[in-house]
């Protein structure tokens, strides 16, 4: 585990020599090792959801407790969803092996290890499917060697066990499908691999554990809704001391303008909390400015979706809270916090799966009076987004000066990069909140932006080596900049980003703190009747507000 | 390791020797005529089925990759090309995705140094970029120059298209650029997958094979027009035969295009059978061909069907006490 490992050992690690051989023959020597897969999902956790196969199995023990008819169930998972995604279906055929997806993959980067090259993980799958599924592969396995030749191969137990290994060694950042002249998107290639494993009840516990909890509790973290509003009421008496001002939040407010949903993560965890802080400080100028309400709910208190890591069903399952909250309380349009995974589901598939939304409004910010036309039939707009907008018609009364100690630079998240495009938005309202921004090499950001390693439900704690091993290439970027700069905060707009990443620099950049936009925005953003702040959300002395030797 | 690119060159190679020997053993209406339009026809069908294949699997979920910043407010400036919102943006993405390779011209090579600074660097890799263009070009250019043997009188737009390949005058019969090009582009990537480590790692005998025919294809060619001056005029008039489906046999025609013939047959039977299907699948990928404007229009789910959820009722039942006591809003009070 990199708990053990220092950042040189685990440098020292990484070699990129690939073995002369021939890949098909390693199968059976991959080692399930510790530090790099996640533990079992729990039964109880598959259970809640009526999943299949609960029982309690360990990835390292031989047996892994499947169903007699596993090969079927695979082979039939494998035929329905070749007929329900063209995705799927074009990607097994087309790819030629360019390589040109090889080192754009930050587990390959971080690892060295051939079978973390995106189309090499692809393989792993598309070996079956050539051999069972296309005519050629049908006839090569009656030739001698034929099977070898086309690169195809039988489902083993080897087989499945490697699959699983390295599909969970994925995150789904979507950065190789930006290089791969045919489009081909390895995060939708794991994502059907995951449902097929889900079909065995092959999920890890850290996703497994989350989507039980957000199913019956409304969140990943099991946070029951008393606990839920302590945890907010804390945040408002930290508020309070730091600004005079007491934020208390609606929460299940019939008739509010606007549904806020945003990841539990940042009610729970820092520096997740000071975003949330930051959302609290917003909301009450909204309200005492311009009379805008806003409601928090309980029961769809999870913005994120680990759902969408286990199966399209289960993500459809959990996200539906959404609407029917927003439809309960009868608010105008949702918004939504900052969150990575959360948003390419929101932008890419909520309205497909769970509309259409035709109980809410089409977005208009009323003080603004912009109508937010990107988001005219899922009705929910992005916090940057709807924030960048107040700021840009002055709405906001904001004193930079406050986060004058603050060095930025921004991490953007992979999914708002790539499936969905918010870019400029964040940006915006850094510049607009802090003095001093710098980006990281461009290979890095935007649409080129590395994962942060932990992403796809892979933040768990057991396999520490593999996400330090793939928050390399985002590290490297951070020290530049931190080097040549004096860089000392990375933002972010991902509650998974917010967490991994603090790991991230503690590992291998110890001098940056990570910091949701939010967060920014809360300390400039001056409340009516706020008291002469001398500390920002983290209690720790405003710039100028320093005590004296 | 080895086998993986002998075999397929044996495979050619054999091939050639097959046709080229069965030629001159009398079988010259097997290779010159019946294999031929066997292959065409298999080409044709199999192209078909594959694509129709694709094309009747459902797209459930709107889901391109999104290479830039998105259409949000009217004051950001959107990139309409790799973020496009409109049938328009989508197309001019496709068009330069298919004919100028837009994803792979951003490639660029990761290398991490292990040395004081621990820095990964990033350098442009323009060259499999240019390869790949110079090769589909140089490939669709000798495609398109062979209409002279298929067509009568010799349609002028392939005549233009001779005259430009072959601009540069240099010896006789004419250099064409293509001859040149071609070959060259199909070694480049040749070495690129022996000699780069990784590349040489994922490659199979499925991707030696395609170019190695291409290159015996492209060798013979060369040879015919430059070298041992085979019979163009008996050529010709059995590439029309076939072509108005009359076909003959005529005297003189070299054992060499035999040879030629069947690997650009087995070329088109393989064809749709092959990673060389990328050539219809670039055009359906989803993650190119749509826009993103799912938050802005609904896209609709062919087989999308109801899920069991949690309701907030059975969510209230479960918790109405805390609730109450925490002081939170709840539909029923007992």
């Amino acid at each position: 585990m990199a708990d053990e490992l220092t950042p040189d050992e685990l440098l020292d690690k990484i070699d990129y020599a690939t073995d002369s051989g021939n890949w098909l023959d390693t199968t059976k020597s991959v080692q399930i090792r510790p530090g790099m897969y996640c533990y079992a999902a729990k039964p109880e956790s598959v259970e809640t959801l009526g999943l299949p196969n609960a029982r309690s199995w360990n990835p390292t023990e031989e047996d892994w407790k499947l169903p007699d008819n596993w090969q079927q169930i695979i082979h039939d998972g494998i035929k329905e969803r070749l007929e329900k995604f063209r995705t799927f279906k074009i990607f097994m055929d087309v790819c030629v092996r360019c390589g040109a997806c090889a080192d754009k993959c930050h587990f390959f980067l971080g690892t060295g290890d051939p079978k973390n090259m995106p189309v090499l993980r692809a393989e792993l799958l598309r070996s079956i499917y050539r051999n069972d599924f296309t005519t050629a592969g049908k006839i090569l396995q009656k030739i001698p060697g034929g099977q070898r030749l086309g690169g195809n191969r039988p489902l083993t137990l080897d087989v499945l066990k490697e699959m699983w290994y390295y599909f969970f060694q994925c995150t789904e950042c979507r950065r190789c499908s930006v290089f791969c002249p045919y489009g081909i998107d390895t995060a939708e290639i794991t994502i059907m691999a995951r449902e097929l494993f889900n079909l065995l009840g092959l999920n890890i516990d850290w996703i497994a554990t989350p989507v039980s909890n957000c199913y019956t509790t409304g969140n990943h973290l099991g946070i029951q809704p008393h606990a839920f509003k302590d945890m907010l009421d804390f945040f408002v008496e930290d508020i309070e001391d730091i600004t005079g001002v007491d934020c208390t939040p609606n929460y299940q407010k019939k008739g509010a303008d606007i549904l806020f949903v945003t990841p539990s993560g940042d009610v729970f965890a820092d520096p997740g909390t000071y975003t949330c802080q930051g959302y609290l400080i917003l909301f009450k100028y909204l309200k005492e400015k311009y009379g805008l309400d806003v409601t928090w709910s309980t029961y769809a208190s999870e913005g994120g979706n680990f759902g969408f890591f286990t199966s399209h069903e289960t993500m459809k399952r959990l996200n539906a809270k959404m609407y029917y909250e927003a439809k309960r309380l009868g608010v105008k349009w949702i918004l939504g916090g900052e969150c990575g995974h959360m948003w390419r589901v929101i932008h890419q598939y909520m309205d497909t799966m769970n509309g259409p939304a035709d109980f809410l409004e089409v977005p208009v910010n009323p003080i603004t009076g912009t109508k937010f036309h990107n988001s005219a039939s899922t009705k929910m707009v992005h916090i940057t987004e709807f924030t960048a907008d107040l700021i840009k018609h002055g709405k906001l009364e904001l004193d930079k000066g406050r986060n004058a100690n603050r060095i930025m630079t921004f991490h953007d998240s992979c999914n708002p990069a790539r499936g969905m495009g918010l870019l400029d938005e964040p940006r915006y309202v850094i510049n607009n909140v802090c003095d001093n921004f710098y980006e990281m090499p461009p290979n890095t950001i935007r649409e080129n932006t590395f994962c942060c390693g932990s992403g796809a439900g892979l933040n768990a704690g057991e396999n520490m080596e593999l996400r330090m091993a793939g928050a390399l290439p985002r590290a490297t970027a951070l020290k530049h900049v931190h080097e040549k700069y004096g860089v000392n905060t990375l933002g972010t707009i991902c509650a998974i980003d917010r967490a991994a990443l603090s790991t991230l620099c503690e590992y291998w950049v110890p001098e940056v703190e990570v910091a949701g936009i939010h967060e920014l925005v809360g300390n400039a953003l001056i409340l009516p009747g706020e008291k002469e702040r001398t500390e920002d959300l983290r209690m720790e002395p405003l710039p100028g507000c320093e005590e004296e030797e | 390791m080895t086998q993986k690119y002998l075999i397929p060159l044996t495979a050619v190679f054999l091939l050639f020797l097959v046709a080229y020997a069965g030629a001159g053993a009398g079988l010259g209406w097997f290779f010159g005529i019946v294999f031929p339009y066997l292959a065409v026809i298999a080409f044709l069908v199999g192209f078909v089925i594959k694509v129709m294949g694709w094309a009747r699997s459902a797209v459930p979920f709107r889901i391109p990759t999104t290479c830039g910043q998105q259409k949000s407010l009217p004051w950001i400036k959107q990139n309409r090309i790799d973020n496009p919102d409109t049938a328009s943006g989508v197309f001019i993405r496709m068009l330069l995705e298919i004919f100028l390779f837009r994803s792979l011209f951003r490639n660029t090579k990761a290398a991490f140094n292990r040395n004081a600074s621990n820095r990964i660097t990033y350098s442009w890799e323009i060259f499999l970029w240019v390869a790949a263009l110079a090769f589909h070009y140089a490939f669709l250019v000798v495609l398109l120059r062979h209409f002279r043997f298929f067509t009568s009188p010799v349609p002028s737009c392939v005549q233009f298209l001779e005259a430009l390949d072959g601009i540069v005058q240099l010896g006789l019969p004419g250099l064409f650029l293509s001859g040149v090009v071609l070959p060259a582009a199909v070694l480049f990537l040749l070495a690129r997958r022996l000699f780069d480590q990784k590349v040489r790692y994922i490659s199979q005998g499925s991707d030696y094979f395609p170019l190695f025919l291409i290159l015996g294809i492209a060798v013979t060619g060369i040879f015919m027009r430059y070298f041992t001056k085979v019979d163009i005029v008996a050529i010709k008039e059995m590439t029309m035969g076939l072509v108005t489906l009359s076909p003959t046999i005529p005297d003189g025609v070299a054992s060499l295009f035999y040879g030629h013939l069947f690997l650009v047959s087995i070329l088109f039977a393989y064809f749709p059978a092959s990673k060389l299907m990328h050539l219809g699948g670039v055009f359906l990928s989803p993650t190119r061909n749509m826009a993103n404007n799912t938050r802005a229009k609904r896209h609709v789910n062919p087989w999308n069907y109801d899920v069991p959820i949690h309701t907030y009722e059975q969510y209230e039942d479960h918790f109405r006490d805390k609730m109450i006591e925490a002081g939170l809003p709840v539909e029923k009070k007992e």
